[in-house]
Protein backbone atom coordinates (compact mmCIF):
# COMPACT_ATOMS: atom_id res chain seq x y z
CA UNK A 1 0.00 0.00 0.00
CA UNK A 2 2.61 2.71 1.05
CA UNK A 3 0.98 5.70 0.52
CA UNK A 4 2.92 9.38 0.20
CA UNK A 5 2.14 11.90 3.15
CA UNK A 6 0.98 14.02 0.55
CA UNK A 7 -1.93 11.14 0.32
CA UNK A 8 -2.03 10.65 3.92
CA UNK A 9 -2.72 14.10 4.52
CA UNK A 10 -5.44 14.73 1.59
CA UNK A 11 -6.88 11.80 3.12
CA UNK A 12 -7.29 12.95 6.43
CA UNK A 13 -7.57 16.04 5.85
CA UNK A 14 -9.75 16.18 2.41
CA UNK A 15 -10.03 19.63 1.41
CA UNK A 16 -13.78 20.99 -0.29
CA UNK A 17 -15.45 18.52 0.53
CA UNK A 18 -19.36 18.78 0.57
CA UNK A 19 -21.75 19.45 -2.95
CA UNK A 20 -22.62 22.60 -4.25
CA UNK A 21 -26.55 22.76 -4.45
CA UNK A 22 -26.64 25.18 -7.43
CA UNK A 23 -23.65 24.36 -8.88
CA UNK A 24 -23.55 25.20 -12.85
CA UNK A 25 -22.19 22.01 -13.85
CA UNK A 26 -21.82 18.23 -12.43
CA UNK A 27 -19.66 15.32 -13.05
CA UNK A 28 -19.87 12.02 -12.30
CA UNK A 29 -17.93 8.81 -12.28
CA UNK A 30 -16.89 5.57 -11.29
CA UNK A 31 -19.14 3.02 -9.59
CA UNK A 32 -19.17 1.23 -6.46
CA UNK A 33 -18.39 -2.15 -8.23
CA UNK A 34 -15.20 -0.86 -9.54
CA UNK A 35 -14.28 0.01 -5.85
CA UNK A 36 -14.72 4.21 -6.47
CA UNK A 37 -17.23 6.26 -7.51
CA UNK A 38 -16.49 10.13 -7.30
CA UNK A 39 -19.15 13.91 -7.63
CA UNK A 40 -17.74 17.11 -8.25
CA UNK A 41 -19.35 20.10 -8.78
CA UNK A 42 -18.31 23.34 -9.81
CA UNK A 43 -19.54 27.06 -9.59
CA UNK A 44 -18.43 29.15 -12.76
CA UNK A 45 -17.82 32.73 -12.86
CA UNK A 46 -16.98 34.43 -16.32
CA UNK A 47 -14.32 31.59 -17.52
CA UNK A 48 -13.23 30.36 -14.15
CA UNK A 49 -14.02 27.73 -11.44
CA UNK A 50 -14.94 29.95 -8.53
CA UNK A 51 -15.93 27.20 -6.52
CA UNK A 52 -15.32 23.30 -6.78
CA UNK A 53 -16.75 20.16 -3.93
CA UNK A 54 -16.57 17.07 -4.02
CA UNK A 55 -18.12 13.83 -2.62
CA UNK A 56 -16.18 10.12 -2.94
CA UNK A 57 -16.96 7.18 -2.30
CA UNK A 58 -13.39 5.06 -2.24
CA UNK A 59 -10.28 3.97 -0.60
CA UNK A 60 -7.47 6.47 0.62
CA UNK A 61 -6.17 6.97 -2.83
CA UNK A 62 -9.34 8.13 -4.21
CA UNK A 63 -10.20 10.44 -1.09
CA UNK A 64 -7.08 12.20 -1.79
CA UNK A 65 -7.14 11.98 -5.63
CA UNK A 66 -10.75 14.11 -4.92
CA UNK A 67 -9.10 16.24 -2.70
CA UNK A 68 -6.10 17.12 -4.43
CA UNK A 69 -8.06 17.75 -8.22
CA UNK A 70 -10.43 20.15 -6.04
CA UNK A 71 -7.45 21.89 -5.01
CA UNK A 72 -5.38 22.32 -8.46
CA UNK A 73 -8.63 23.38 -10.03
CA UNK A 74 -9.66 26.00 -8.31
CA UNK A 75 -9.40 29.40 -9.55
CA UNK A 76 -7.76 28.10 -12.80
CA UNK A 77 -9.90 28.90 -16.13
CA UNK A 78 -11.66 26.00 -17.88
CA UNK A 79 -9.21 26.03 -20.26
CA UNK A 80 -6.54 24.89 -17.89
CA UNK A 81 -8.70 22.93 -16.33
CA UNK A 82 -9.35 20.78 -19.03
CA UNK A 83 -5.73 20.06 -19.40
CA UNK A 84 -5.27 18.71 -16.08
CA UNK A 85 -4.53 15.18 -16.37
CA UNK A 86 -5.23 12.25 -14.06
CA UNK A 87 -1.04 11.84 -14.16
CA UNK A 88 -0.64 14.95 -13.15
CA UNK A 89 -2.71 14.44 -9.91
CA UNK A 90 -0.98 11.64 -9.10
CA UNK A 91 2.16 13.72 -9.69
CA UNK A 92 1.09 16.04 -7.37
CA UNK A 93 0.03 13.82 -4.50
CA UNK A 94 4.26 12.62 -4.43
CA UNK A 95 2.79 9.16 -6.55
CA UNK A 96 0.29 6.27 -5.65
CA UNK A 97 0.97 2.74 -5.62
CA UNK A 98 0.68 1.59 -8.94
CA UNK A 99 -2.70 -0.74 -8.26
CA UNK A 100 -4.07 2.39 -7.43
CA UNK A 101 -3.21 4.15 -10.54
CA UNK A 102 -5.48 2.26 -12.29
CA UNK A 103 -8.57 1.97 -10.36
CA UNK A 104 -8.45 5.11 -8.26
CA UNK A 105 -7.11 7.83 -10.26
CA UNK A 106 -10.83 9.19 -11.04
CA UNK A 107 -9.97 12.99 -10.50
CA UNK A 108 -9.37 14.83 -13.73
CA UNK A 109 -12.20 12.66 -15.08
CA UNK A 110 -14.79 14.26 -13.14
CA UNK A 111 -13.31 17.46 -13.42
CA UNK A 112 -13.62 16.99 -16.98
CA UNK A 113 -17.44 15.69 -16.77
CA UNK A 114 -17.79 18.72 -14.78
CA UNK A 115 -16.74 20.95 -17.00
CA UNK A 116 -18.60 19.38 -19.99
CA UNK A 117 -21.68 19.00 -18.41
CA UNK A 118 -21.68 23.45 -18.02
CA UNK A 119 -20.98 23.81 -21.19
CA UNK A 120 -23.50 21.85 -22.37
CA UNK A 121 -26.41 23.09 -20.10
CA UNK A 122 -24.70 26.59 -21.27
CA UNK A 123 -25.08 25.74 -24.60
CA UNK A 124 -28.99 24.66 -23.84
CA UNK A 125 -28.54 21.15 -24.24
CA UNK A 126 -30.62 19.41 -22.13
CA UNK A 127 -28.37 17.01 -19.83
CA UNK A 128 -29.90 14.40 -18.05
CA UNK A 129 -28.68 13.35 -14.98
CA UNK A 130 -25.89 10.33 -16.07
CA UNK A 131 -25.56 7.43 -14.27
CA UNK A 132 -21.66 6.87 -13.20
CA UNK A 133 -20.41 4.85 -15.52
CA UNK A 134 -18.18 1.21 -14.89
CA UNK A 135 -14.48 2.82 -16.07
CA UNK A 136 -13.95 -0.95 -16.31
CA UNK A 137 -16.45 -3.08 -17.15
CA UNK A 138 -16.31 -7.09 -16.45
CA UNK A 139 -16.29 -9.18 -19.64
CA UNK A 140 -18.38 -11.59 -18.45
CA UNK A 141 -17.45 -13.63 -15.18
CA UNK A 142 -13.84 -14.92 -17.43
CA UNK A 143 -10.57 -13.45 -17.68
CA UNK A 144 -8.69 -12.49 -20.96
CA UNK A 145 -5.29 -12.50 -21.77
CA UNK A 146 -4.80 -9.03 -22.93
CA UNK A 147 -2.30 -10.00 -25.21
CA UNK A 148 -3.49 -12.85 -27.21
CA UNK A 149 -6.62 -12.58 -26.02
CA UNK A 150 -6.68 -16.26 -24.58
CA UNK A 151 -9.05 -17.10 -21.75
CA UNK A 152 -7.31 -17.67 -18.94
CA UNK A 153 -7.33 -18.44 -15.39
CA UNK A 154 -8.16 -15.73 -12.32
CA UNK A 155 -4.80 -14.06 -11.31
CA UNK A 156 -2.92 -15.81 -13.60
CA UNK A 157 0.85 -14.77 -12.91
CA UNK A 158 1.41 -14.74 -17.13
CA UNK A 159 -0.50 -16.32 -19.66
CA UNK A 160 0.15 -19.70 -19.94
CA UNK A 161 -0.70 -19.64 -23.92
CA UNK A 162 1.92 -16.59 -24.63
CA UNK A 163 4.16 -16.46 -21.77
CA UNK A 164 3.64 -12.72 -21.49
CA UNK A 165 3.62 -11.33 -17.88
CA UNK A 166 -0.41 -10.43 -16.73
CA UNK A 167 -0.23 -6.80 -15.64
CA UNK A 168 -1.26 -6.51 -11.89
CA UNK A 169 -3.61 -3.38 -11.96
CA UNK A 170 -5.97 -4.98 -14.87
CA UNK A 171 -9.38 -5.96 -12.74
CA UNK A 172 -10.63 -8.02 -16.67
CA UNK B 1 1.89 -1.48 22.96
CA UNK B 2 0.55 2.24 21.43
CA UNK B 3 -2.01 0.69 19.35
CA UNK B 4 -4.99 -0.99 19.38
CA UNK B 5 -4.58 -5.03 17.90
CA UNK B 6 -7.94 -6.39 16.26
CA UNK B 7 -6.00 -8.24 13.28
CA UNK B 8 -5.16 -11.47 14.74
CA UNK B 9 -6.21 -13.09 11.67
CA UNK B 10 -3.39 -11.96 9.80
CA UNK B 11 -1.23 -12.99 12.56
CA UNK B 12 -1.00 -12.70 16.35
CA UNK B 13 1.44 -12.02 18.45
CA UNK B 14 3.94 -14.58 19.46
CA UNK B 15 3.00 -15.49 23.02
CA UNK B 16 6.04 -15.05 25.77
CA UNK B 17 6.34 -18.59 26.32
CA UNK B 18 6.55 -19.19 22.49
CA UNK B 19 9.41 -17.05 22.51
CA UNK B 20 11.25 -18.46 25.22
CA UNK B 21 10.97 -22.00 23.68
CA UNK B 22 12.01 -20.60 20.38
CA UNK B 23 14.91 -18.72 21.83
CA UNK B 24 16.13 -21.08 24.02
CA UNK B 25 16.10 -23.20 20.61
CA UNK B 26 18.48 -21.01 18.77
CA UNK B 27 20.74 -20.69 21.90
CA UNK B 28 21.11 -24.36 22.65
CA UNK B 29 20.41 -26.96 18.81
CA UNK B 30 21.98 -26.27 15.49
CA UNK B 31 22.03 -29.77 14.38
CA UNK B 32 20.23 -31.56 11.72
CA UNK B 33 17.90 -34.07 12.92
CA UNK B 34 18.61 -36.30 9.79
CA UNK B 35 22.22 -36.72 11.03
CA UNK B 36 23.14 -40.03 13.18
CA UNK B 37 25.60 -38.04 15.36
CA UNK B 38 25.68 -36.21 18.94
CA UNK B 39 24.59 -33.16 17.24
CA UNK B 40 22.00 -34.33 15.16
CA UNK B 41 20.19 -36.37 17.38
CA UNK B 42 19.05 -33.57 20.03
CA UNK B 43 17.37 -31.64 16.99
CA UNK B 44 15.66 -34.89 15.88
CA UNK B 45 14.33 -35.21 19.58
CA UNK B 46 13.44 -31.63 19.48
CA UNK B 47 11.44 -32.12 16.48
CA UNK B 48 9.71 -34.74 17.31
CA UNK B 49 8.87 -33.36 20.49
CA UNK B 50 7.09 -30.49 18.75
CA UNK B 51 5.07 -32.99 16.32
CA UNK B 52 4.09 -34.98 19.86
CA UNK B 53 2.42 -31.62 20.87
CA UNK B 54 1.01 -30.29 17.47
CA UNK B 55 -0.51 -33.81 17.30
CA UNK B 56 -2.21 -33.87 20.65
CA UNK B 57 -4.02 -30.18 19.43
CA UNK B 58 -5.96 -31.80 17.42
CA UNK B 59 -6.57 -35.36 18.86
CA UNK B 60 -3.92 -37.20 15.99
CA UNK B 61 -0.99 -39.52 16.21
CA UNK B 62 2.68 -37.77 15.85
CA UNK B 63 3.34 -39.31 12.89
CA UNK B 64 0.21 -38.33 11.21
CA UNK B 65 1.83 -34.83 11.21
CA UNK B 66 4.03 -33.07 8.46
CA UNK B 67 5.67 -30.04 9.14
CA UNK B 68 4.96 -26.87 6.75
CA UNK B 69 5.94 -23.26 5.95
CA UNK B 70 2.18 -22.29 7.05
CA UNK B 71 -1.69 -22.85 6.19
CA UNK B 72 -0.78 -21.79 2.03
CA UNK B 73 1.43 -25.51 1.93
CA UNK B 74 -0.58 -27.20 3.86
CA UNK B 75 -3.52 -26.38 1.80
CA UNK B 76 -1.44 -26.77 -1.44
CA UNK B 77 0.03 -30.37 -0.53
CA UNK B 78 -2.97 -31.72 0.67
CA UNK B 79 -4.78 -30.75 -2.30
CA UNK B 80 -1.82 -30.87 -5.48
CA UNK B 81 -0.67 -34.10 -3.31
CA UNK B 82 -3.71 -36.21 -3.22
CA UNK B 83 -4.96 -34.90 -6.98
CA UNK B 84 -1.38 -36.45 -8.03
CA UNK B 85 -1.85 -39.37 -5.58
CA UNK B 86 -5.17 -40.92 -7.11
CA UNK B 87 -4.60 -39.52 -10.54
CA UNK B 88 -5.37 -43.15 -11.72
CA UNK B 89 -8.45 -43.00 -9.58
CA UNK B 90 -10.14 -40.50 -10.87
CA UNK B 91 -9.92 -36.34 -11.85
CA UNK B 92 -12.97 -34.74 -10.34
CA UNK B 93 -12.58 -32.51 -6.92
CA UNK B 94 -15.41 -31.19 -5.03
CA UNK B 95 -15.11 -27.75 -2.91
CA UNK B 96 -16.61 -24.66 -2.10
CA UNK B 97 -17.16 -20.68 -3.33
CA UNK B 98 -15.62 -19.21 -0.17
CA UNK B 99 -12.45 -21.14 0.28
CA UNK B 100 -9.47 -19.61 0.83
CA UNK B 101 -7.23 -18.67 -2.22
CA UNK B 102 -4.40 -21.17 -1.47
CA UNK B 103 -7.13 -24.19 -2.16
CA UNK B 104 -9.14 -22.16 -4.85
CA UNK B 105 -5.89 -21.61 -6.24
CA UNK B 106 -4.64 -25.23 -5.96
CA UNK B 107 -7.48 -26.28 -8.07
CA UNK B 108 -6.82 -23.60 -10.52
CA UNK B 109 -3.53 -25.07 -11.10
CA UNK B 110 -5.29 -28.62 -11.33
CA UNK B 111 -7.98 -27.50 -13.65
CA UNK B 112 -4.71 -26.41 -16.16
CA UNK B 113 -3.68 -30.21 -15.75
CA UNK B 114 -6.96 -31.27 -16.89
CA UNK B 115 -9.06 -32.04 -13.32
CA UNK B 116 -12.38 -31.33 -13.28
CA UNK B 117 -13.83 -28.97 -10.37
CA UNK B 118 -16.58 -28.49 -8.57
CA UNK B 119 -17.15 -25.20 -6.79
CA UNK B 120 -20.63 -25.29 -4.62
CA UNK B 121 -22.19 -22.41 -3.97
CA UNK B 122 -23.01 -21.01 -0.12
CA UNK B 123 -26.23 -19.54 1.35
CA UNK B 124 -26.66 -16.60 3.03
CA UNK B 125 -24.74 -17.25 6.11
CA UNK B 126 -21.78 -19.06 3.71
CA UNK B 127 -22.73 -22.45 4.73
CA UNK B 128 -22.34 -25.40 2.67
CA UNK B 129 -25.11 -27.67 2.00
CA UNK B 130 -24.17 -31.68 3.26
CA UNK B 131 -26.59 -32.22 0.61
CA UNK B 132 -25.38 -30.29 -2.06
CA UNK B 133 -21.65 -32.05 -1.60
CA UNK B 134 -23.36 -35.65 -1.95
CA UNK B 135 -24.98 -34.51 -5.44
CA UNK B 136 -22.04 -33.27 -6.92
CA UNK B 137 -20.06 -36.67 -6.05
CA UNK B 138 -19.53 -38.65 -9.44
CA UNK B 139 -17.33 -42.03 -10.14
CA UNK B 140 -14.38 -39.61 -10.71
CA UNK B 141 -14.12 -37.62 -7.95
CA UNK B 142 -11.03 -38.34 -5.77
CA UNK B 143 -11.48 -35.35 -2.90
CA UNK B 144 -13.57 -33.08 -1.37
CA UNK B 145 -12.07 -29.79 0.28
CA UNK B 146 -14.53 -27.90 2.59
CA UNK B 147 -12.92 -25.47 5.27
CA UNK B 148 -13.85 -26.03 9.03
CA UNK B 149 -14.56 -22.40 9.71
CA UNK B 150 -13.93 -19.32 7.35
CA UNK B 151 -11.51 -16.88 7.50
CA UNK B 152 -13.36 -13.46 6.69
CA UNK B 153 -17.18 -14.08 7.95
CA UNK B 154 -16.10 -16.72 11.17
CA UNK B 155 -19.00 -19.48 9.64
CA UNK B 156 -18.08 -22.61 11.12
CA UNK B 157 -19.02 -25.04 8.41
CA UNK B 158 -20.88 -28.98 8.61
CA UNK B 159 -17.42 -30.93 8.34
CA UNK B 160 -18.35 -33.94 10.40
CA UNK B 161 -21.43 -34.30 7.74
CA UNK B 162 -19.35 -33.98 4.96
CA UNK B 163 -16.42 -36.28 5.93
CA UNK B 164 -19.47 -38.85 6.67
CA UNK B 165 -20.48 -38.72 3.18
CA UNK B 166 -16.80 -38.60 1.98
CA UNK B 167 -16.15 -41.94 3.95
CA UNK B 168 -19.91 -43.19 2.58
CA UNK B 169 -18.52 -42.83 -1.17
CA UNK B 170 -14.68 -43.53 -0.53
CA UNK B 171 -13.85 -39.97 -1.33
CA UNK B 172 -10.73 -38.12 0.39
CA UNK B 173 -11.69 -35.53 2.58
CA UNK B 174 -9.57 -32.25 3.44
CA UNK B 175 -10.30 -29.90 5.62
CA UNK B 176 -8.36 -25.94 5.89
CA UNK B 177 -8.81 -25.11 9.41
CA UNK B 178 -6.03 -22.73 9.97
CA UNK B 179 -8.65 -20.18 10.75
CA UNK B 180 -10.26 -22.41 13.33
CA UNK B 181 -7.42 -24.50 15.57
CA UNK B 182 -6.22 -22.76 18.48
CA UNK B 183 -9.48 -21.10 18.69
CA UNK B 184 -11.88 -23.87 18.97
CA UNK B 185 -11.68 -27.53 19.79
CA UNK B 186 -10.28 -29.20 16.96
CA UNK B 187 -10.52 -32.98 16.92
CA UNK B 188 -9.54 -35.25 13.93
CA UNK B 189 -11.29 -37.92 15.21
CA UNK B 190 -14.55 -36.28 15.71
CA UNK B 191 -14.31 -34.63 12.39
CA UNK B 192 -13.49 -37.84 10.77
CA UNK B 193 -11.39 -35.86 8.06
CA UNK B 194 -8.23 -37.70 6.16
CA UNK B 195 -6.01 -33.90 5.73
CA UNK B 196 -6.39 -30.89 7.87
CA UNK B 197 -4.52 -27.23 7.50
CA UNK B 198 -3.51 -25.50 10.83
CA UNK B 199 -1.04 -22.49 10.71
CA UNK B 200 0.97 -21.36 14.29
CA UNK B 201 0.30 -17.99 13.48
CA UNK B 202 -3.33 -18.03 14.13
CA UNK B 203 -2.96 -19.25 17.32
CA UNK B 204 0.12 -16.99 19.31
CA UNK B 205 3.27 -19.10 17.56
CA UNK B 206 4.97 -17.87 14.89
CA UNK B 207 4.57 -17.08 11.04
CA UNK B 208 6.01 -19.22 8.34
CA UNK B 209 5.42 -22.12 9.60
CA UNK B 210 2.05 -24.88 9.79
CA UNK B 211 1.68 -28.50 9.72
CA UNK B 212 -0.63 -30.85 7.15
CA UNK B 213 -2.43 -33.33 9.40
CA UNK B 214 -2.42 -36.98 7.00
CA UNK B 215 -4.67 -39.61 8.37
CA UNK B 216 -2.73 -42.89 7.82
CA UNK B 217 -3.25 -44.39 4.59
CA UNK B 218 -3.93 -41.21 2.70
CA UNK B 219 -2.47 -40.90 -1.04
CA UNK B 220 -0.80 -37.80 -0.16
CA UNK B 221 1.67 -37.38 -2.97
CA UNK B 222 4.86 -35.30 -2.30
CA UNK B 223 4.93 -31.29 -3.47
CA UNK B 224 8.58 -31.22 -2.60
CA UNK B 225 10.58 -33.98 -3.89
CA UNK B 226 14.24 -34.75 -2.55
CA UNK B 227 15.30 -36.33 0.59
CA UNK B 228 13.08 -38.86 3.23
CA UNK B 229 12.59 -35.80 5.93
CA UNK B 230 8.83 -35.68 7.00
CA UNK B 231 8.28 -39.53 6.26
CA UNK B 232 8.96 -39.20 2.98
CA UNK B 233 6.00 -36.26 2.25
CA UNK B 234 8.15 -33.06 2.20
CA UNK B 235 11.57 -32.92 1.43
CA UNK B 236 13.90 -30.29 3.26
CA UNK B 237 15.90 -29.40 5.94
CA UNK B 238 13.15 -28.72 8.85
CA UNK B 239 12.75 -24.93 10.36
CA UNK B 240 13.34 -26.39 13.83
CA UNK B 241 13.16 -23.06 15.51
CA UNK B 242 9.74 -22.31 13.69
CA UNK B 243 9.02 -25.72 14.52
CA UNK B 244 9.49 -25.60 17.83
CA UNK B 245 7.37 -22.46 18.05
CA UNK B 246 4.42 -24.60 16.69
CA UNK B 247 4.56 -27.13 19.25
CA UNK B 248 4.86 -24.07 22.47
CA UNK B 249 1.85 -22.75 20.90
CA UNK B 250 0.25 -26.24 20.48
CA UNK B 251 0.69 -27.42 24.00
CA UNK B 252 -0.22 -23.55 25.02
CA UNK B 253 -3.64 -23.71 23.05
CA UNK B 254 -4.70 -27.10 23.92
CA UNK B 255 -4.20 -26.33 27.61
CA UNK B 256 -5.97 -22.29 26.79
CA UNK B 257 -9.04 -23.03 24.15
CA UNK B 258 -11.55 -23.41 26.72
CA UNK B 259 -11.20 -20.17 28.77
CA UNK B 260 -9.81 -18.55 25.64
CA UNK B 261 -13.54 -19.41 23.28
CA UNK B 262 -15.07 -18.19 26.16
CA UNK B 263 -13.68 -14.74 27.19
CA UNK B 264 -13.51 -13.67 23.02
CA UNK B 265 -16.92 -14.53 22.75
CA UNK B 266 -17.54 -12.06 25.28
CA UNK B 267 -15.57 -9.42 24.10
CA UNK B 268 -17.03 -10.02 20.41
CA UNK B 269 -20.13 -9.77 21.94
CA UNK B 270 -19.50 -6.89 23.21
CA UNK B 271 -17.95 -5.31 20.15
CA UNK B 272 -20.99 -6.46 17.96
CA UNK B 273 -23.60 -5.07 20.51
CA UNK B 274 -22.11 -1.81 20.65
CA UNK B 275 -21.60 -1.28 16.72
CA UNK B 276 -24.88 -2.12 16.36
CA UNK B 277 -26.24 0.17 18.84
CA UNK B 278 -24.16 2.95 17.89
CA UNK B 279 -23.96 2.33 14.25
CA UNK B 280 -26.97 2.37 11.86
CA UNK B 281 -26.78 0.42 8.44
CA UNK B 282 -24.81 -2.16 9.22
CA UNK B 283 -24.88 -5.90 8.43
CA UNK B 284 -23.19 -8.66 10.43
CA UNK B 285 -21.99 -11.18 8.56
CA UNK B 286 -21.78 -14.88 8.60
CA UNK B 287 -23.80 -17.36 10.67
CA UNK B 288 -25.83 -15.86 13.46
CA UNK B 289 -24.54 -18.74 16.15
CA UNK B 290 -21.73 -21.57 14.43
CA UNK B 291 -19.28 -18.91 14.05
CA UNK B 292 -15.20 -18.40 15.55
CA UNK B 293 -15.85 -16.65 18.41
CA UNK B 294 -13.10 -14.35 17.93
CA UNK B 295 -13.92 -13.35 14.39
CA UNK B 296 -16.87 -10.46 13.92
CA UNK B 297 -17.14 -9.31 9.82
CA UNK B 298 -19.25 -6.05 9.41
CA UNK B 299 -20.19 -4.32 6.38
CA UNK B 300 -20.92 -0.87 6.93
CA UNK B 301 -22.83 0.90 4.12
CA UNK B 302 -22.26 3.60 1.84
CA UNK B 303 -18.57 3.68 2.88
CA UNK B 304 -15.31 1.85 1.41
CA UNK B 305 -13.49 -0.50 3.80
CA UNK B 306 -10.19 0.59 3.05
CA UNK B 307 -10.57 4.33 3.93
CA UNK B 308 -12.41 2.92 6.83
CA UNK B 309 -9.52 0.74 8.10
CA UNK B 310 -6.90 3.81 7.48
CA UNK B 311 -9.21 6.11 9.83
CA UNK B 312 -8.84 3.44 12.37
CA UNK B 313 -5.25 2.85 11.95
CA UNK B 314 -4.95 6.67 12.35
CA UNK B 315 -6.64 6.32 15.70
CA UNK B 316 -4.54 3.66 16.78
CA UNK B 317 -7.40 0.88 16.10
CA UNK B 318 -5.77 -1.93 13.46
CA UNK B 319 -8.33 -3.80 11.96
CA UNK B 320 -8.64 -5.62 8.09
CA UNK B 321 -11.12 -4.51 5.22
CA UNK B 322 -12.12 -6.73 2.75
CA UNK B 323 -12.59 -3.88 0.15
CA UNK B 324 -11.10 -4.83 -3.17
CA UNK B 325 -9.34 -1.31 -3.18
CA UNK B 326 -6.82 -3.29 -0.32
CA UNK B 327 -6.85 -6.41 -2.37
CA UNK B 328 -4.24 -6.76 -4.63
CA UNK B 329 -6.39 -8.34 -6.91
CA UNK B 330 -8.64 -4.80 -6.67
CA UNK B 331 -11.48 -7.13 -6.73
CA UNK B 332 -14.09 -7.62 -4.40
CA UNK B 333 -14.46 -10.39 -1.51
CA UNK B 334 -15.31 -14.05 -3.34
CA UNK B 335 -16.08 -14.70 0.03
CA UNK B 336 -18.93 -11.66 0.65
CA UNK B 337 -19.99 -11.92 -2.91
CA UNK B 338 -20.55 -15.57 -2.26
CA UNK B 339 -22.97 -15.11 0.41
CA UNK B 340 -25.16 -12.78 -1.79
CA UNK B 341 -23.75 -9.80 -0.65
CA UNK B 342 -24.13 -6.88 -3.46
CA UNK B 343 -20.20 -5.01 -4.99
CA UNK B 344 -21.44 -1.78 -2.82
CA UNK B 345 -22.14 -2.91 0.83
CA UNK B 346 -19.02 -5.64 -0.15
CA UNK B 347 -16.77 -2.87 -0.29
CA UNK B 348 -17.47 -1.43 3.02
CA UNK B 349 -16.11 -4.70 4.88
CA UNK B 350 -14.21 -4.43 8.12
CA UNK B 351 -12.81 -7.80 9.38
CA UNK B 352 -12.02 -7.84 14.04
CA UNK B 353 -10.22 -10.66 14.96
CA UNK B 354 -10.07 -10.51 18.44
CA UNK B 355 -6.98 -11.66 20.56
CA UNK B 356 -6.06 -12.90 24.35
CA UNK B 357 -4.40 -9.60 25.10
CA UNK B 358 -7.64 -7.43 24.02
CA UNK B 359 -9.42 -6.33 26.85
CA UNK B 360 -12.71 -5.10 27.43
CA UNK B 361 -11.57 -1.03 27.42
CA UNK B 362 -10.31 -1.62 24.22
CA UNK B 363 -13.09 -2.68 22.51
CA UNK B 364 -14.90 0.18 24.14
CA UNK B 365 -12.63 2.44 22.93
CA UNK B 366 -13.03 0.93 19.29
CA UNK B 367 -16.98 1.95 20.18
CA UNK B 368 -15.99 5.48 20.91
CA UNK B 369 -14.19 6.31 17.77
CA UNK B 370 -15.44 4.31 15.32
CA UNK B 371 -19.47 5.89 14.90
CA UNK B 372 -17.73 9.17 14.24
CA UNK B 373 -15.60 7.81 11.78
CA UNK B 374 -18.23 6.51 10.03
CA UNK B 375 -20.14 9.33 9.99
CA UNK B 376 -17.42 11.64 8.41
CA UNK B 377 -17.12 8.91 5.54
CA UNK B 378 -20.24 8.69 5.13
CA UNK B 379 -20.71 12.61 5.07
CA UNK B 380 -18.20 12.11 1.80
CA UNK B 381 -20.01 9.91 0.16
CA UNK B 382 -22.18 10.29 -3.05
CA UNK B 383 -24.10 6.90 -2.01
CA UNK B 384 -25.10 8.18 1.77
CA UNK B 385 -28.38 9.78 1.51
CA UNK B 386 -29.34 11.16 5.16
CA UNK B 387 -32.27 9.54 6.50
CA UNK B 388 -35.02 11.80 6.33
CA UNK B 389 -35.81 11.64 10.57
Amino acid sequence: MAYSPIVMDHFKTPRNVGEIPDADGLGEVGNPVCGDMMSVYIKVEGDRIADIKFKTFGCGAAIAVSSMITELAKGKTLEEAMKIKNSDVAKALGGLPPNKLHCSNLGADALHSAIKNYLDRKSGKVVAKEEGEPHHPERGAACYCPYCEKKVEEESPFCIFCGKEMPHDHDH
Amino acid sequence: MGFIYLDHQSGTPLHPKVQEAMIQQIQTIFGNPSSDHQVGQPAAAVLEKARAQTAALINANPPEIVFTSGGTESNNQAIKGVAIGLREKGRHIITSNIEHKSVLNSLRTLRLLDYRVTSLDVDQYGSVDPGAVEKAITPETILISVMLANNEIGTIEPIAKIAEIAKKHKIVMHTDAVAATGNIPVDVQELGVNLLSLAANQFYGPSGVGALYIRKGTPVWPLLDGGTQENKRRAGTENLIGIVGLGAAAALAKEAIPARQARLRALKERLEQGIKARIPEIHVNGHPTLNLPHLLSVSVEYIEGESLMLMLDDEGIVVATRSACASGSLRASHVLIGTGMDFATAQGTLVFTLGEENTDAEIDRVLEVMPGIVQTLREMSPLYKKSPH
